[in-house]
């Protein structure tokens, strides 16, 4: 569009808003007149906020990450609860063979995981209030999450601290590999989203 | 745990029940108060108190804590009520703002000058409250104190004191229903109440395989995992009532309409 045309029209509309500002001013409606050049500086209704949804997500997309990986640790936590202990049955509670660094290692996750459910999820709602939620950099950093636990989980935990098997009375190995591959592969699928993201927001 | 009691089981009851009931009385009293020169106290947070008060009293008295002494799986839903579930609902009901608001505005002001000095406001403090609250769990279950409990009735009645009085105040000082003062940051509070819960759950989970001294396997199993997933369930109200309150706090401000 013609520059010339857009400031005619915006000076056209400064001037019919001071004008119905003034108006109210002495019908005595409104106590203040908001400055002119405030006009032209908001672009979004939001304090702080761009309109632009493209450089909202750009600015928020470490938050988008973090909240994704934080709700990838909760959601795999939660999984393990239901479907690995209490659905299948196949973890224990409690193994005679846990260390007592693996009692604190598996509190200190169940702690952790357990608020960062609660927490990503109101991180994502903050996001969407105001308007900068990235899903796919967000899903992104979900995969992560759950890769990472699980990994955590079916490396350190179930073979160095001894918490528990994945199953008991069978042999172990091929349970133990599908679950770390399976961890592995997601952790890498969440890499390269989030790779990708990182790239379209440098764009 | 032993079949033979050295201590006067009703007695105890009678003692640990009587705060309760005056506490509710006095609720009653100040709402009544409060209602006569402010806006009508609102009824869910009487409902609140009333219920707090009754879950500590369930935990207290009656079959619920007759059968505590005898079985540690049911001593253990006792400790869920009279330290996590009833101190929640009381501190749900705001009862600081309660006493505030049906006080001589010159007393109310007394009042808190007086809650802002240090031992008062020691009492905010989530990492103090946490010590004394996860800190006296472990110094129970993982000392002799857990039996001697048993056989002293002073013993028995100051420890369900501290853990109704620790639960309460380490319930207060994580999420901020009664606004008393600036108050500690969310990320400091956050860190506090995972650690808080991670220790709660490593030593109900360390039940299972160690069980606290005279109580028998397979109770402490049991025990165990009530006090594991009931922990579970309450911090997961407290997690989303304090995140819900994060959400309100950070909530980003809009220009005004005629602005635009």
């Amino acid at each position: 569009m013609n520059p010339m045309n857009i400031e005619s029209i915006s000076n056209s509309f400064i001037n019919l808003h001071s004008y119905i500002c003034l108006e109210f001013k002495h019908s005595g409606k409104i106590e203040e007149i908001p400055y002119r050049n405030e006009l032209i500086l908001i672009d979004s209704p939001i304090k702080g906020e761009h309109k632009d949804y493209q450089k909202n997500i750009t600015k928020h997309s470490t938050y988008n990450l973090i909240s994704g990986i934080l709700f990838g640790l909760g959601l795999v936590a939660f999984i393990d609860e239901m479907v690995f202990h209490q659905l299948l049955s196949w973890h224990h509670f409690y193994d005679q063979s846990t260390t007592k660094i693996g009692l604190l290692s598996d509190g200190l996750f169940h702690a952790f995981s357990w608020f960062a459910t609660v927490a990503s999820l109101f991180m994502v709602a903050d996001l969407r209030r105001r308007n900068s939620w990235w899903k796919k950099r967000w899903i992104g950093g979900v995969l992560l999450g759950i890769g990472l636990f699980n990994l955590y989980d079916g490396l350190i935990q179930h073979k160095v601290f001894k918490l528990h098997q994945i199953r008991y009375g069978v042999d172990l190995l091929p349970y133990d590999l599908v679950w770390n591959i399976t961890a592995a592969l997601i952790t890498i699928i969440g890499i390269i989203i989030i790779r990708k993201t990182s790239h379209s927001q440098s764009k | 745990m032993p079949a033979h009691q050295h201590l006067d089981i009703n007695s105890v009851s009678f003692i640990l029940a009587i705060p309760f009931f005056l506490l509710i009385i006095l609720y009653g009293i100040a709402v009544i108060k409060s209602n006569q020169s402010y806006r009508q106290w609102p009824w869910y947070y009487t409902a609140c108190w009333i219920s707090g008060n009754v879950l500590c009293l369930l935990a207290v008295a009656g079959p619920l804590a007759e059968a505590s002494h005898q079985f540690f799986s049911v001593h253990m839903v006792a400790h869920l009520l009279l330290g996590m579930i009833g101190p929640l609902f009381m501190v749900l009901a705001k009862p600081v703002t309660l006493l505030l608001r049906s006080l001589p505005i010159k007393t109310a002001r007394k009042v808190t000058t007086t809650l802002k000095k240090r031992p008062f406001h020691l009492l905010l403090n989530p990492l103090f409250t946490t010590v004394l609250n996860i800190g006296g769990l472990w110094l129970l279950y993982r000392t002799e104190l857990f039996t001697l409990m048993h056989h002293s009735m002073l013993l028995y009645i100051v420890i369900h004191a501290h853990i109704f009085l620790a639960g309460y105040f380490f319930t207060a000082s994580i999420i901020y229903i009664d606004k008393l003062h600036q108050g500690y940051s969310f990320q400091f509070r956050a860190i506090i109440l995972i650690l808080a819960l991670a220790g709660h759950q490593i030593l109900a989970k360390s039940f299972y395989g160690y069980p606290p001294s005279s109580v028998e396997k397979m109770e402490a199993e049991k025990g165990s995992m009530i006090m594991y997933y009931g922990g579970d369930v309450v911090d997961l109200v407290i997690i989303i009532i304090f995140c819900y309150q994060w959400f309100k706090v950070t909530k980003p401000k809009r220009y005004q309409p005629h602005s635009v």
